[in-house]
């Protein structure tokens, strides 16, 4: 699956411009599911990128685990999801020096908890590279009970903490790694808009 | 002038009242029969006596009801204040700024004695006084921006200066215009007015950040921003949406004069000495339409204001639905006639 | 820019080269506080001349009892240490302006890595004190090339973590084992000559540091050039600038009085719009991009220069 092409939005939605190698340098690499192809495609474009990387893969389902680990990375590991990744990526960013790259493909949900963890570990941001591939569902934050819900792919959603139905924005928080839903009937409660597929 | 406060509500059964005087200084917010987007920054050094320019931070009748309704807010809401790590120090900066001025200007109301880092608060409107070590936050009961926005009216936002931007890292944002301060805190400037359409188009941001990250410590500036809300309400917030949302629709032409508030954004900002932050201030007036037209050079400008407004700048100030009642209500006070220039009642 | 009329209350050598001046109010009333890295511009009045030249505060920057400055002598230079060194006496009024900070701390960082080469060493000097407070890691290098040109040694607190390093000692900064293995959230702000702040900047990008990371001041005096012409196109007045006198000084001296703050082509307070230019714009500032640059349409007088047939700005 190709690298996602977005529609240009607003500036506070993230823009994910693909992963381009920066050598040898010591690097963290964290690929979710198509993400793997990211990864596949930064290697055959620069070896030396696999030399000293430490590689965690989410497989979500994918069969491109063989061919990551065949990729000789300094070290390779394949975990079930992001919380279980998320105790081994951060001792590897505490263990981490300026100089460090991150490159993470995948989701967007996964990319914006990556980028949110390594920017609180004090990782600059443009020491991150992020590749967008595979399902565009959206993680969002409802505003009202601030609770997350993973995987949304239409607008509007449900809310799956509060209940409430929640139009989808394009404001994003870096912060949290989530775009923003809001109540779509709070107005004129119970009209609500036909539900759509959300576009990329 | 002693004040007298207000006991009144600004939720609920909406007391919420401005006295003939409070009209008068109300900061009607157009200077001419149109409105546009602009960089309208002049420095904040004083204005017209009795008006809300006059003091550094004003202190109205809306004082007490208005830090009684902040609590209720807090109290449900705990998120509508929060200061990312780093920004302590900018919260201490912001809190020697607040009082130190507000002891300067209403010495009847606010006393602060100094005695190298002991020092000493007096609030009399609030009946708070507080001894504390200055920069120790344990020595006051919360952090020094709650504990100073507790007692400032107004919304009070902190931005760091780093890497040519300002950055949205800590706040007290109780009274906003429809935007979150947990979703938006850690933005820098282009983030955080990511919503507003047209804007960035017009390189208004662009200038406004270029302006802003020269401010000079003494030499605070400042704008009036609006929008337009149902009922006296200051916690029009994203978070409470679902639950003050249907007031907007219970305008109708009979009460629209009453129940519909022009609300002003007196923004204020300062740059701050020992974090090289920026305090952004951004205080809230609220006047119903039924007081405006009785300053009737208001009248007839906002009837013109709000008839010419591009719609997409009325749908994003959240008023589009209720356009047309607010034109027709204000229609029967504009007569046709000039308005002079300037914000000031003639 | 707002400034106030202070009285130099001390004048302390503290090298061959370099002294210290200590500014106080004439009636002993509080400074306004500032945070580590700022600078303030200090008016002299030479004869004729105006001088104004920006000096980062070395001071404790929340002492309000007074200003400290330290001046390196640069007898090539345009006159303005010159003035400080030679003329200037115990109990004069000197117009000084509020501090600003165009270098300050990024607050977030989990450790400071200060790199200082000469008397680029003043901003990390007030730095020191605001780090101490807010007891954060650190870690000083400060590279000379003889023990004497270390005018600040006495100043620096004696702590394993502030290292000195003598070129003629044979002891020279190696920026690659400084920059190296030094833990994520480590800001690195580097101030001095030019070349130590490329030399700083490359080894940073060798050893895959990122740019957001790299903070830098290079106090910029308005270089000397050939005089040139400039039509300021409100009033159709023309003024020259001399070889050895800035745009931002000959629009002073022929009474045009443009904003500024740093003096030093960094803040941006200056620029100015340019209506016609036949010729090109020597532009020396780091406020400008690459693209602004190269239009023509965008000068900033405090340190650029012109050569060729025309020149007409929005003034």
């Amino acid at each position: 699956m190709p690298r996602t092409e977005f529609t240009p939005s607003i500036p506070s939605r993230p823009v994910y411009s693909g992963l381009s190698s920066h050598g040898s340098s010591s690097a963290l690499m964290l690929a979710e599911g198509e993400g793997a192809e990211a990864i596949l495609d930064l290697a055959a474009q620069d070896a030396a990128v696999m030399d000293r990387a430490h590689l965690i893969f989410i497989p979500a389902g994918t069969g491109h685990g063989p061919a990551l680990r065949a990729l000789g990375a300094k070290s390779y590991v394949e975990v079930p999801g992001f919380a279980t990744a998320l105790d081994r990526y951060r001792k590897a960013l505490a263990d981490a020096h300026m100089g460090t790259r991150l490159y993470v493909a995948g989701s967007e949900g996964m990319i914006g908890q990556a980028v949110a963890e390594a920017l609180a570990a004090g990782l600059p941001a443009d020491a991150i590279e992020t590749e967008h591939r595979g399902g565009i569902a959206r993680r969002m934050q409802c505003v009202h009970c601030k609770g997350i819900t993973e995987g949304v792919t239409t607008d509007p959603f449900l809310c799956a903490h509060c209940g409430l139905t929640l139009f989808v924005r394009d404001h994003y928080s870096r912060r949290l790694g989530a775009f923003q839903g809001v109540c779509v009937d709070a107005e004129t409660p119970g009209d609500v808009p036909a539900v759509q597929e959300i576009k990329p | 002038m002693t004040l007298r406060f207000n006991d009144e509500t600004f939720r609920g059964d909406y007391t919420f009242r401005n006295s003939p005087q409070a009209v008068r200084r109300f900061p009607f917010p157009f200077d001419q029969d149109s409105y546009m987007y602009s960089v309208n920054l002049e420095l904040h050094k004083g204005g017209r006596a009795g008006s809300v320019f006059e003091n550094r931070f004003d202190v109205d009748e809306h004082y007490v009801a208005e830090m009684r309704d902040r609590e209720i807010t807090l109290a449900e809401d705990p998120l509508r204040c929060q200061s990312l790590p780093h920004m302590e120090l900018a919260g201490w900066d912001f809190l020697e700024l607040v009082m130190t001025t507000k002891a300067e200007d209403y010495p009847d109301l606010f006393t602060l004695h100094r005695d190298g880092d002991r020092w000493h608060w007096i609030n009399r409107p609030l009946n708070i006084e507080q001894r504390f070590t200055f920069l120790d936050a344990t020595t006051l009961p919360c952090g020094p921006m709650e504990y100073i926005t507790r007692q400032t009216q107004g919304d009070h936002a902190l931005l760091d200066q780093r890497d040519g931007n300002l950055w949205m890292d800590a706040g007290m944002i109780t009274s906003q215009a429809d935007w979150s301060l947990d979703f938006d805190i850690g933005m820098n400037f282009f983030e955080w007015h990511a919503p507003v359409p047209k804007a960035h188009e017009m390189g208004v941001f662009q200038r406004a950040l270029k302006f802003l990250l020269n401010l000079q410590q003494g030499a605070p500036v400042r704008r009036l921003n609006w929008t337009m809300t149902v009922n006296p309400r200051l916690d029009t917030s994203p978070e409470n949406y679902h639950k003050w949302g249907p007031e907007k629709r219970t305008i109708t032409p009979g009460n629209v004069g009453e129940k519909q508030f022009l609300r002003v954004e007196l923004q204020t900002l300062w740059r701050l000495p020992r974090s090289n932050a920026i305090a952004f201030p951004i205080r809230c007036y609220l006047c119903s339409l039924e007081d405006i037209v009785t300053v009737p050079k208001w009248g007839r400008r906002l009837h013109r204001v709000l008839r010419d407004l591009p719609e997409e700048l009325a749908t994003y100030k959240g008023f589009a639905v209720n356009r047309p009642m607010i034109v027709d209500y204000l229609a029967q006070f504009d007569d046709g006639a000039e308005t002079s220039p300037g914000i000031f009642p003639d | 820019m707002i400034t106030q009329m202070l009285r130099v209350a001390a004048i302390t050598p503290l090298s061959s080269y370099v002294t210290r001046f200590r500014f106080e109010h004439p009636e002993g009333a509080a400074l306004p506080v500032f945070s580590g890295g700022a600078h303030v511009v200090v008016e002299m009045p030479d004869g004729a001349v105006l001088r104004r030249n920006s000096y980062s505060l070395i001071s404790d920057p929340v002492d309000s009892s007074g200003y400290e400055i330290a001046v390196r002598r640069e007898d090539a230079g345009r006159g303005g240490s010159r003035y400080m060194h030679s003329r200037l006496r115990l109990g004069d009024l000197l117009r000084v302006t509020v501090p600003v900070n165009l270098f300050s701390l990024d607050l977030r960082a989990k450790r400071h890595l200060m790199i200082a080469g000469g008397i680029g060493i003043t901003p990390f000097l007030a730095q020191l004190k605001q780090i101490a407070r807010l007891h954060a890691p650190f870690e000083l290098h400060y590279a000379v090339r003889s023990r004497d040109e270390a005018a600040a040694l006495p100043l620096l607190p004696d702590l394993p973590q502030v290292h000195l390093h003598v070129s003629d000692e044979g002891n020279r900064m190696d920026l690659g084992a400084v920059l190296a293995g030094q833990p994520l959230g480590t800001h690195v702000y580097t101030c001095g000559p030019e070349g130590l702040i490329d030399a700083v900047a490359e080894t940073a990008a060798r050893l895959g540091w990122p740019k957001g990371a790299l903070h830098s001041e290079a106090f910029l005096s308005p270089p000397p050039g050939a005089p040139f012409d400039v039509t300021l196109a409100r009033s159709g007045r023309k003024i020259t600038v001399g070889p050895h006198q800035s745009l931002l000084e000959a629009l002073e001296a022929a009474g045009v009085q443009p904003d500024w703050s740093c003096r030093g082509g960094a803040c941006g307070r200056c620029e100015t719009a340019v209506i016609r230019c036949d010729g090109h714009i020597e532009h020396h500032d780091h406020w400008l991009n690459d693209a602004e640059k190269a239009s023509q349409t965008r000068i900033m007088p405090c340190v650029s220069r012109f050569s060729g047939a025309d020149l007409a700005l929005d003034l």
